[in-house]
């Protein structure tokens, strides 16, 4: 973890001004985006767009880059070539003030949802109201439960994260996503080791609050059934590269040999079963002395 | 000179360069990272609750340990002083050998090295657990900085608790040496706690003490806090991040300690 370019969080009227996003583009764009860990590349000549109001999903196996395009869209990951831009405002070039101005307007859920440990649910669903607002906390009491009733846990406020199964830490950390009305929440494997029941609870309430908040939302995930349920377009990342994109309608129709082996669930395919590796007769008969 | 003799020198150069530009990188990154967790020092003061919190963590629940460690330290200090002291004809002056020890030296250095061990390890370990279940990185994306909100207020309640416990490890390592030299070996109340009063002045011994164990406060609570930010963010890394930051700070402590020493009681040594 690198430190924060400078070190200051603090709200000025320029980093409001600085980031106030351009109502008519569009939520999310990524023109040619390309990215390296040192020299290893990960992203490559990646374009996409996410219009506002809508449910994207970004597909792929693991390992594909996935989870680096949010970080690039949070600005935690500056691109090394492309333009990154949230409602019109080019990412990588915001300040750090800016930057931390523009991600009050995100929403962000982990894999695994990331809830603050040492806080119970309830402290969890306030923390941004309490860092970022001045509201009274007979307010902050009545939004928090509003925001854990409509994940269906309202009754869970008082129960600290290490009790919650894993569905339940899921919703509580869309809750806590949503507890300062974003305009982009972004998901990263949201249905990651959840139970049926759960992933089908965690897909609805993602449409639903979409559809209800208005908002914009990113999903990263690797499961096809859910994903088609209730996204409104996919884009397929594999190799670091976008390899198809369309509706779900497109997408089930399509095909493409990479779309057809994750749906189907292909062992071998564009995606290959095995990791490189020398000609296996060649290898189990070398001379290992 | 031959082409392997070449390239073997070539590689330990490489190797020798690396490790130096990786040190002098490190330095620099703890160096910056110290510079952020002072500009975040007035945050961590308005939201005292905060650092409350740390101080009680930090210091609160290591008293157990400090105290016990004193007591046990006050008194077989004194056991040995008296062993060595009565030699000379001078076991009355017990009470100056217990408290000048454990002041000066032992005090600072004992409690130090036992909150690197309970509250320093702890420190490191939250925040690499807090690193690897991507909780800083759900601070960042809600744009709440984590240096001001976890590391800082870590920071200063480890800096502030640290002279607190050492003031209390002397104070119970004194009683300690009290309770073996006074009713136990037989030596006058009135001696021990008189030559003490004479022998010990707040001005240098006392402060020079106080001095000590803020600076060790500092170096294991920046070890700490460090360590944890800066972990590799899996089990092992956790884990060794925790290892460092005891076997970093212990030999901080030691090695300050020496350094500080020197300055500190040079006259009176010499003397």
């Amino acid at each position: 973890m690198s430190l924060p370019a400078k070190p200051s969080s603090s709200r000025t009227a320029e980093a409001i001004a600085a980031c106030r996003v351009d109502p008519a583009a569009a939520a999310v764009e990524l023109v040619d985006v390309s990215f390296n860990y040192d020299v290893r590349p990960i992203l490559t000549g990646i374009t996409m767009t996410i219009p506002r109001g809508k449910i994207v999903a970004i597909m792929g196996a693991s390992g594909s880059g996935k989870t680096t395009i949010l970080r690039l869209i949070g600005g935690q990951l500056r691109p090394k070539s492309g333009q990154v831009r949230v409602g019109g405002l080019s990412v990588p070039d915001l300040e750090p003030e800016a930057l931390y101005e523009l991600r009050r307007k995100f929403g962000m859920l982990f894999q695994f949802g990331a809830l603050f440990t040492d806080m119970s649910v309830f402290e969890n669903i306030a923390f941004p109201m309490r860092e970022h607002t001045e509201l009274p906390e007979e307010l902050i009491r009545d939004l928090v439960l509003m925001k854990l009733h409509a994940v269906g846990l309202r009754g869970a406020a008082h129960l600290m994260p290490a009790e919650l199964s894993g569905g339940m830490a899921r919703r509580v950390a869309l809750a806590r996503a949503i507890a300062l009305d974003p305009m982009l929440v972004m998901y990263d494997e949201p249905f990651a080791g959840l139970d049926p029941i759960s992933l089908g609870v965690v897909g609805q309430l993602i449409r639903r609050l979409n559809d209800v908040l208005s908002i914009t939302s990113v999903v990263v995930t690797h499961d096809v059934y859910e994903s088609l349920k209730i996204v409104d377009y996919l884009y397929f990342v594999s190799g670091g590269r976008i390899v198809a994109s369309g509706t779900p309608e497109e997408v089930r129709a399509s095909g493409d040999p990479f779309v057809r082996q994750f749906i189907d669930g292909a062992a071998d395919g564009p995606v290959p079963f095995h990791y490189p590796a020398p000609v296996y007769r060649e290898e189990l008969f070398a001379d290992v002395g | 000179m031959s082409a392997e003799l070449t390239a073997g020198v070539a590689q330990v150069l490489r190797r020798i360069g690396g490790t130096v530009t990786g040190a002098v990188s490190k330095l620099g990154f703890v160096s910056r990272f110290l510079l952020a967790v002072l500009w975040h020092t007035p945050g961590a003061f308005r939201r005292m609750h905060l650092t409350l919190r740390e101080i009680y963590f930090a210091g609160v629940l290591s008293l157990v340990i400090i105290l016990m460690s004193g007591l046990f330290v006050g008194m077989v200090l004194s056991l040995q002083g008296y062993e060595t002291l009565k030699r000379y004809g001078a076991g009355e002056q017990l009470g100056i050998l217990v408290a000048l020890s454990l002041v000066r030296e032992l005090g600072p250095v004992m409690s130090g090295l036992l909150f690197a061990s309970r509250a320093g390890s702890a420190m490191t370990a939250e925040i690499g657990l807090m690193k690897t279940t991507e909780q800083l990185a759900a601070m960042e994306m809600m744009a709440v900085d984590p240096l001001a909100r976890v590391v800082a207020p870590r920071f200063w309640g480890g800096v502030i608790s640290m002279p607190l416990l050492a003031a209390l490890f002397s104070a119970f390592g004194i009683f300690g040496g009290y309770i073996v030299g006074v009713p136990l070996i037989g030596i006058d109340a009135g001696a021990f706690w008189g030559q003490m009063k004479a022998g010990v002045d707040f001005w240098p011994d006392v402060t020079n003490g106080i001095i000590k164990s803020f600076v060790f406060g500092v170096a294991v609570s920046l070890i700490a806090v460090f360590e944890g930010y800066d972990a590799k963010p899996t089990a092992e890394g956790v884990s060794s991040a925790t290892t460092r930051t005891v076997v970093m700070s212990s030999l901080a402590i030691l090695a300050l300690d020496f350094v500080m020493t020197v300055f500190m009681f040079r006259g009176a040594s010499v003397v």
